[in-house]
C-alpha cells in the first residue's frame, strides 16, 4: 500500500520535479521501440500538427502552492511550494479578462483561495462579466481556518462556479489519495456549499465534481460514475451536486513517480495508447484554451505549464497577450497527451468525445 | 518461468488471425455481452470478476480487477463477489456430498 508523502517532488529533491527528466522519460523506454509516439498517431488520423480552434477557456494558475499533498497531482502543489502569482501579474490577467473572447475563466492552482490576493483578483474578475467564472477549489481549504470558513458565501456573492476533486464517496479511497482527513473535512465543505446554495436542482450556483482515478486505471464511465456519486453522496451524506467530470490523470509529475514507483508505468502507458480515441483528438482542451502560470506565462494547457512547455508563439506572456498572434501556432505535444485521448477523452471539464 | 504471461493479454485480439470469422463473432458477442442492459455495465463487471475467480483465469482477474477498479468499484464490494463465486464452488463440491451418502446408503445401509 502507498502511504502519502507529505512534501512535494521539488521539496524532496527529486528528479522527477525536473521537468526535462518528465520529458526524456515520456520520449524514451517502451516510446522507442513498442509504442507509436502522439505524434505519430495523430498523423495517423490527419491531426498533425495539432492546432487551436476558438479560445473558449482561459485558466489561470494563481500558485502552486496547497494545504493538501495529494498523491497524484500534475502540479507538484503542497504547503512547500512558493511559486505564487503576484498582484501585479494579477492586474496584468485583469486587463486581459476584460477583453478576452474566452467565455470562461478558470482559476486554478493549487489552492487558489491560498493566494494572498484571490478575493481581490476574483472581485475584479468578475466585475469584467465573464460567463462561466470557475474556481478550483479543493473543498478542505473551506475548513482548513477560520479565514476560509466565509469562502461559500464569497463564492455566492460573485456567481463563482465552484468545481472540486472528489476521487470517491468513500473515506478510504479519497484518504488513500488525498490525504487522511481529507474525505470528512471535503463533506462537510459540501455540506457548506449546498448550505449556501451550490449544487442544489435547479440552482444557478453551480457546483461540479472531479473525479480522478485513485491509482494505475483509466475513469469509467462519466455518466454512470456521476450517477453512483450522486446516490451515495445523498443516501450517505444528503449531500447534491450538479455535475461529475471523469478526469484521466496524465503521466506527469507525481502520478509518473507513482507509476514508476508501483511498476505500473509501462501498462499504464500501454492503456492509454490502446485506448486512443481519434474523436477525442478535435475536442482536447488545448485546442480551446489558453493557461497562464503564476509567473505569467503562457502554455497550450496545465499540463505542458507543469513540464515547462511554453507556447509556440511570438506571444509567450501575458504582458504580451494578443489572441490573434496567439491562436495562430502549433500545440507542443508529447506522450502525456495520450491522457487526454484516451476513451472517451478528458480535459478539466471533464470527457470530450 | 509462469506459463502466464501478463503481456499475452494485450493480444487476445491477435486470436482472430487465425481464424477471423469466428475470432470476429466471439469479439462482438462479448462486446454486446458488456454492454449496459438490463443489468449495469458496472454489475456485469463484478458478475464478471467473481467468474474470473471461479475459473481461476490469471487474465480475467487482472482485466477484471481493473475494469471494477474504473467503474468505482470499493474493495469490499470485489471481496463479497468472490466470495460469492467461492460459495457457489464450495456449495457445488458439498451438495455432491448428497451421491456419496445415497451410495452409502445403498452399499452399506
Amino acid at each position: 500500500m502507498t502511504k502519502i508523502k507529505t512534501q512535494s517532488l521539488h521539496k524532496r529533491h527529486s528528479e522527477l520535479a525536473q521537468a526535462n527528466r518528465q520529458l526524456q522519460i515520456l520520449s524514451n523506454g517502451i516510446f522507442v521501440e513498442e509504442l507509436p509516439t502522439f505524434a505519430d498517431k495523430i498523423k495517423e488520423t490527419g491531426h498533425f500538427p495539432l492546432r487551436p480552434g476558438t479560445l473558449e477557456v482561459l485558466q489561470i494558475n494563481v500558485g502552486y502552492m496547497c494545504n493538501q499533498v495529494c498523491e497524484h497531482c500534475h502540479v507538484d502543489a503542497g504547503p512547500d511550494r512558493k511559486e505564487i502569482m503576484t498582484w501585479e501579474t494579477m492586474e496584468l490577467c485583469l486587463e486581459v479578462i476584460r477583453n478576452t473572447g474566452a467565455h470562461t475563466l478558470d482559476l486554478t492552482g493549487g489552492a487558489p483561495e491560498m493566494n494572498p490576493n484571490f478575493r481581490r483578483f476574483v472581485e475584479e474578475a468578475s466585475k469584467a462579466g465573464i460567463q462561466d467564472f470557475i474556481v478550483r477549489s479543493n473543498l478542505t481549504i473551506i475548513r482548513a481556518n477560520k479565514k476560509y470558513h466565509d469562502l461559500p458565501e464569497f463564492f455566492k456573492k460573485h456567481n463563482v462556479h465552484v468545481v472540486s476533486s472528489m476521487p470517491h464517496w468513500t473515506r478510504g479511497k479519497t484518504d488513500k489519495q488525498r490525504g487522511d482527513g481529507v474525505f470528512d473535512a471535503s463533506i462537510e465543505a459540501l455540506k457548506m456549499l449546498n448550505k449556501v446554495g451550490y449544487g442544489m436542482p435547479g440552482s444557478d450556483l453551480r457546483l461540479d465534481l472531479v473525479y480522478n482515478p485513485s491509482g494505475a486505471f483509466l475513469p469509467g464511465d462519466q455518466a454512470s460514475m456521476e450517477k453512483d456519486f450522486k446516490k451515495a453522496l445523498m443516501d450517505d451524506f444528503g449531500i447534491q451536486f450538479h455535475n461529475l467530470f471523469a478526469i484521466t490523470n496524465l503521466p506527469i509529475s507525481r502520478f509518473l513517480d507513482y507509476l514508476i514507483a508501483s511498476d505500473n508505468y509501462e501498462d499504464y502507458m500501454y492503456q492509454l495508447v490502446e485506448a486512443f480515441n481519434p474523436s477525442a483528438v478535435a475536442n482536447v482542451m488545448c485546442t480551446n484554451t489558453i493557461s497562464v502560470s503564476w509567473d505569467g506565462w503562457l502554455y497550450d494547457c496545465d499540463f505542458n505549464q507543469m513540464l515547462e512547455l511554453k507556447v509556440d508563439s511570438k506571444v509567450q506572456h501575458i504582458r504580451d497577450y494578443n489572441e490573434a498572434i496567439l491562436n495562430d501556432r502549433n500545440i507542443i505535444i508529447s506522450q502525456h497527451c495520450y491522457g487526454c485521448t484516451a476513451g472517451a477523452g478528458s480535459s478539466c471539464q471533464g470527457t470530450v468525445a | 518461468m509462469s506459463y502466464y504471461d501478463p503481456k499475452d493479454l494485450r493480444k487476445f485480439g491477435d486470436i482472430t488471425e487465425w481464424s477471423e470469422e469466428l475470432g470476429n463473432k466471439y469479439f462482438d458477442y462479448y462486446g454486446k455481452v458488456f454492454e449496459e442492459g438490463a443489468l449495469t455495465a458496472r454489475e456485469k463487471s463484478l458478475i464478471a470478476l467473481a467468474v474470473a475467480h471461479t475459473e481461476q483465469c490469471p487474465y480475467c482477474i487482472d482485466a477484471y480487477t481493473k475494469d471494477s477498479l474504473q467503474r468505482g468499484v470499493t474493495k469490499e464490494e470485489m471481496m463479497e463477489a468472490i466470495h460469492v463465486g467461492a460459495a457457489i464452488r464450495s456449495g457445488a463440491t458439498l451438495v455432491h456430498g448428497v451421491m456419496m451418502m445415497n451410495k452409502v446408503n445403498k452399499l452399506d445401509g
